[in-house]
């Protein structure tokens, strides 16, 4: 009885938080170009014109070289960062990690326009690796913390064990720690491909005269006509995030499970 | 063990060496340059390097900008305030009433939204909420109105609307974290000792819960200041925010020195009011340790 006033809010709450969503799929089939109710009848019109768009499928091109670039480049630097912060001490600690955790306070206007003019100053050419450089920058906070949860449930003793069966520093590394660490990479690894692929900003800004999907749809939110195809697009993307975010969950359950850990649950 | 001391120093500096580098050139670099740029004065397309303190005179005296920095306060403190009181119900709901396996489920299902799609959510409340928008056109065809509702057009208030729902799960997981590590014998405690449930939750729960409800707040309400896309959106570009004055500022006008002084003056006032925030709410923070 206490909780069922709760259960009522949080689950009507939870309706609030998929409203968007769950109207793009709605308007993505609606043979009606005007967003808007009453609904015409059902159409598959708009996901076949999103297919033939050549600058979209550049815009798709674009991003995800981007997304598996950030990514990759992100949760190298989040290992050593992890790897350092759970078991190292060092002088500046605090503020270190401070610096690197950054991002995720900052408001991205501030990181892509300093970036930008820093940039421009100094005769870089805008192009879609200006855009990985920012991206790696926002993603890498987020692959610490996950490889910090993942570095911090490891048992100690399995790596001293390795050393004293007579693996090196670097083998004990690649061989007892990885493995166990490795779900936390995968997680890493979709969290930050995720994060980048819907990343505006930092596109907007610095990517010069290359579309990637979200600059693109901002681009095309001022034409009402293109609106329907928009919300196809949007619906595959949203389908895809979902997804990707699933599996990237899955494995960081499963990495605190292979190394005994309790759940605590979330990204953060 | 004075030398495995060293050596573990030296082992967590290597490690920590190649992102710090990168978060100092990427990061720390650019924002000292915009820094050292709000101090320089403006050619013609050119930054000439010497010293002046003339754009920050100009950022204050701009009621332009009084308006627009007021303004995103404004909006940021109203976002700031509905997600923290919207979200803390749904946080202890899940600390105190979902049983431990559903725990994770529940955040996985909270955190979806916030990951998917900004520009296009964004995008679907200014539908949602427009002239001819869902809402408005829901409720003529239901005959609940005649006249389209206009406090909801394009204004401060749907900005709100769309950037509390933006920010809300950010609102809920700092919240949660501090829900979770109240000990449960403290609530019991007060409980025998004859208080209320509304007593022992004013009481006990939520001053132990404050720590994370400021969190929560400043988690919400930095980010939401800087918000460039909503404004854009939402407002048609006709209520900027501060974002969008930095923006045009230093792109459209291509003024470095008054755009970064503008983008400095902008986080100093983040800053201070951050931490004026946390000053008034030492004394629920203390109780941390």
């Amino acid at each position: 009885m206490k909780g069922r006033g709760l259960r009522a809010y949080a689950l009507v709450y939870l309706l609030f938080l998929y409203a968007p969503i769950l109207l793009l799929p709605i308007f993505a089939f609606n043979s009606g170009t005007i967003i808007a109710f009453p609904l015409k009848s059902f159409t598959t019109e708009w996901f076949g014109q999103m297919w033939g768009n050549a600058s979209l499928r550049r815009a798709l091109t674009n991003s995800l070289t981007i997304a598996v670039s950030a990514s990759i480049l992100a949760t190298c630097l989040g290992i050593f960062a992890a790897r350092a912060s759970t078991r190292f001490e060092f002088p500046g600690k605090g503020p270190i990690m401070g610096l690197i955790m950054l991002p995720l306070v900052l408001p991205e206007i501030i990181v892509s326009i300093s970036l930008l003019v820093v940039l421009l100053s100094l005769g870089v050419k805008l192009s879609i690796l200006t855009v990985i450089l920012g991206h790696t920058l926002i993603c890498m906070p987020y692959a610490t913390v996950i490889l910090s949860t993942a570095f911090n449930s490891l048992d100690r003793s399995l790596e001293e064990a390795a050393y004293d069966l007579g693996e090196t520093r670097i083998s004990a590394f690649r061989l007892v720690i990885l493995p166990l660490v490795m779900p936390g990479i995968i997680s890493s690894l979709l969290m930050s491909f995720t994060i980048s692929l819907d990343e505006f900003i930092i596109a907007f800004f610095l990517a010069g005269n290359e579309p990637t999907l979200p600059t693109y749809i901002f681009s095309q939110l001022r034409f009402p006509k293109q609106i329907p195809m928009i919300m196809a697009l949007g619906t595959v993307l949203v389908i895809m995030s979902i997804l990707l975010l699933t599996i990237a969950e899955y494995f960081r359950r499963r990495g605190i499970a292979k190394t005994g850990a309790k759940n605590t649950g979330g990204f953060l | 063990m004075a030398s495995g001391n060293r050596s573990q120093t030296a082992q967590g500096l290597t490690l920590i060496a190649p992102p710090l580098g990168y978060a100092v050139l990427v990061l720390a670099a650019p924002l000292l340059t915009i820094l050292a740029y709000s101090f320089f004065k403006d050619g013609y397309l050119t930054v000439i390097r010497e010293f002046t303190l003339e754009n920050y005179r100009a950022v204050w005296a701009d009621p332009i900008f009084h308006r627009i920095m007021l303004r995103s306060l404004v909006v940021a403190a109203l976002v700031t305030l509905a997600t923290v009181v919207l979200a803390f119900p749904v946080a202890y709901f899940l600390s105190f009433a979902v049983s431990p396996q559903k725990k994770a489920m529940w955040l996985f299902l909270i955190t979806i939204p916030f990951w998917t799609s900004y520009l296009i959510r964004v995008f679907l409340w200014k539908v949602i909420l427009g002239y001819n928008g869902v809402i408005n056109s829901g409720l003529k065809t239901l005959g609940i109105i005649e006249q389209p509702l206009t406090f909801i057009l394009y204004n401060v208030n749907s900005m709100v609307i769309t950037l509390a729902h933006a920010y809300a799960p950010f609102a809920i997981l700092p919240i949660f974290i501090a829900l979770e590590k109240i000990d449960r014998s403290l609530l019991e405690a007060g409980r025998d000792l004859g208080e209320s449930r509304a007593m022992t939750f004013w009481r006990v729960t939520l001053p132990l819960a404050m720590p994370g409800v400021v969190a929560a707040a400043l988690i919400v309400f930095i980010p939401t200041i800087g918000d460039y896309v909503t404004p854009a959106l939402i407002g048609g570009g006709k209520i900027p925010m501060i974002a969008n004055m930095i923006q045009a500022q230093m792109l459209d006008l291509d003024n470095r020195p008054m755009g970064s002084a503008l983008a400095v003056t902008a986080m100093l006032i983040v800053a201070v009011i951050s931490l004026v925030f946390i000053a008034l709410n030492r004394r629920f923070l203390r109780v941390r340790q």
